[in-house]
């Protein structure tokens, strides 16, 4: 399944709601690092399903939750675990770099 | 055993995707290895994916944006037949010919690609202040580039480290989000252009910190790292420290030559940078090593201008051309290259 949007006001519910883990990708439409990783981002979700789940949260549209979690440049990937933010991945980075960030949660 | 490519050029911003286009109009087959995705300089397209505008790019009136002007680059160079891949190069031989280069794992026995030349536009990335915690400390509140982050400190005060041409441009894109912005530089002048100091002075809402440095950064630790407050500075002339609260903090300082790979196989300066053109053969673009060539901000530590990098891959492929035809190694008789 490809990554699904979250907002601000649907954020709470989306993290508490999920049994997996589920990273969030905070980005912006005119950040190109961000849509450099998203389609890595698409197969991630895809191969690892039930594993991970990967929802995108615009910043420029949902200030208050990039506010929230101290999210102060992007591409940042916040990996939240029973909705309590677990690990923070600022930049970039290819697939493989990002799998081995995530390992812990596959 | 990888089959021998006419040429590969490491490296893909303007000079390394100039170099692009000449060498594929060339009929040489390029191959380009652009990096990989990241959110520093060290990616394809090079240092121009982390502007905006840019003014000064002969040809656009009305400026041109980074990302996209390096984006029209690569499709240029595409359209040749130039082979790009989105791999980052981890090591390289040029003790003989042909010449290797490898991606992923450098202890492998065998370079994954070979060349008989090289095109090396590595360019180069932001020099740090290279105090503790630094590298963590990027992106919790420090960073490099102001078009990236500048949005997410609305309304807060900033300090921009540096004096150059790039600090007074980051600190003047960043009055747009900033409530106030304090450049910090440990001199009493700047080195900037004119029209950039003009601009700064002019600009309510920027301040200076002149002839100070800075000692420390000031950071609060959190469950998921560290969160920068400010900095510890020092007046040079006073000895006095004093701190700098500050939301952001974005370093502009220069820059350093991306030559790792290099080191210990082609002649470089103190600082790093390649040197070029210096064996008397009349090839701008050639290093020390007989068909390695370099070009852009990797060798140049005098201009670093988009334009200028664009202009030395240009050079670098004919070079490139012109030494692959002197060593009868091209197969195709030519009698004019249709550049």
């Amino acid at each position: 399944m490809a990554a699904t949007t979250v907002t601000d006001a649907t954020f709470d519910e989306v993290i508490g709601s999920a049994d997996e883990a589920v990273i969030v990708d905070f980005w912006a439409e005119w950040c190109g690092p961000c849509k450099m990783i998203a389609p890595v981002l698409d197969e991630i979700a895809a191969e690892q399903a039930g594993k991970i789940k990967v929802v995108k949260l615009n910043v420029d549209e949902n200030q208050d939750t990039a506010r929230r979690f101290d999210v102060m440049s992007i591409p940042t990937l916040i990996v939240f675990k029973d909705g309590q933010p677990a690990k923070k991945m600022i930049g970039a980075k290819g697939k493989g770099a990002l799998l081995e960030d995530l390992a812990e949660f596959l | 055993m990888s089959d021998v490519r006419d040429v590969i050029i490491i490296g893909s911003g303007p000079a390394g995707l100039t170099a692009a286009i000449y060498t594929a109009r060339a009929s040489l087959d390029p191959l380009i290895i652009e990096g990989e995705p990241s959110s520093t300089s060290d990616q394809p397209g090079g240092q121009l994916m982390l502007t905006t505008e840019v003014e000064n790019f002969p040809g656009f009136p009305e400026g041109v944006m980074g990302p996209e002007l390096m984006s029209n680059m690569r499709e240029q160079a595409l359209r040749f037949g130039a082979d790009i891949r989105t791999e980052k190069v981890t090591r390289v031989d040029l003790s003989a010919r042909p010449f290797g280069v490898w991606i992923g794992d450098p202890e492998a026995a065998e370079p994954t690609y070979r060349a008989k030349t090289v095109i090396v536009s590595t360019g180069a990335q932001s020099l740090m202040l290279d105090l503790p915690r630094e590298t963590e400390l990027i992106g919790h509140g420090l960073s490099t580039c102001a078009t990236c982050d500048g949005f997410f400190f609305r309304d807060q005060e900033i300090a921009v480290v540096g004096g150059g041409d790039s600090a007074i441009e980051e600190a003047t894109f960043l009055t747009k989000f900033a409530s106030k912005v304090t450049i910090v530089h440990r001199r009493d002048e700047l080195r900037a252009s004119k029209i950039m100091q003009d601009r700064a002075f002019k600009n309510p809402k920027i301040e200076f910190l002149w002839d100070t440095t800075v000692e420390e950064y000031l950071f609060d630790e959190g469950p998921l790292g560290a969160k920068l407050r400010g900095l510890r500075v020092r007046n040079v002339k006073t000895g006095e420290d004093a701190e700098l609260l500050a939301g952001g903090v974005f370093i502009a300082i220069g820059h350093r030559p991306n030559t790792d790979l290099f080191k210990g196989q082609l002649a470089m300066e103190d600082n790093g940078y390649l040197i070029t053109g210096a064996s008397g053969t009349e090839m701008e673009s050639a290093t020390d090593v007989d068909g390695v060539f370099a070009c852009g901000d990797v060798q140049d530590h005098t201009y670093r201008q988009a334009i200028t990098a664009a202009g030395s891959g240009c050079m670098a492929a004919i070079d490139a051309e012109r030494w692959l035809e002197a060593n009868d190694d091209i197969d195709q008789v030519r009698t004019e290259t249709n550049w």
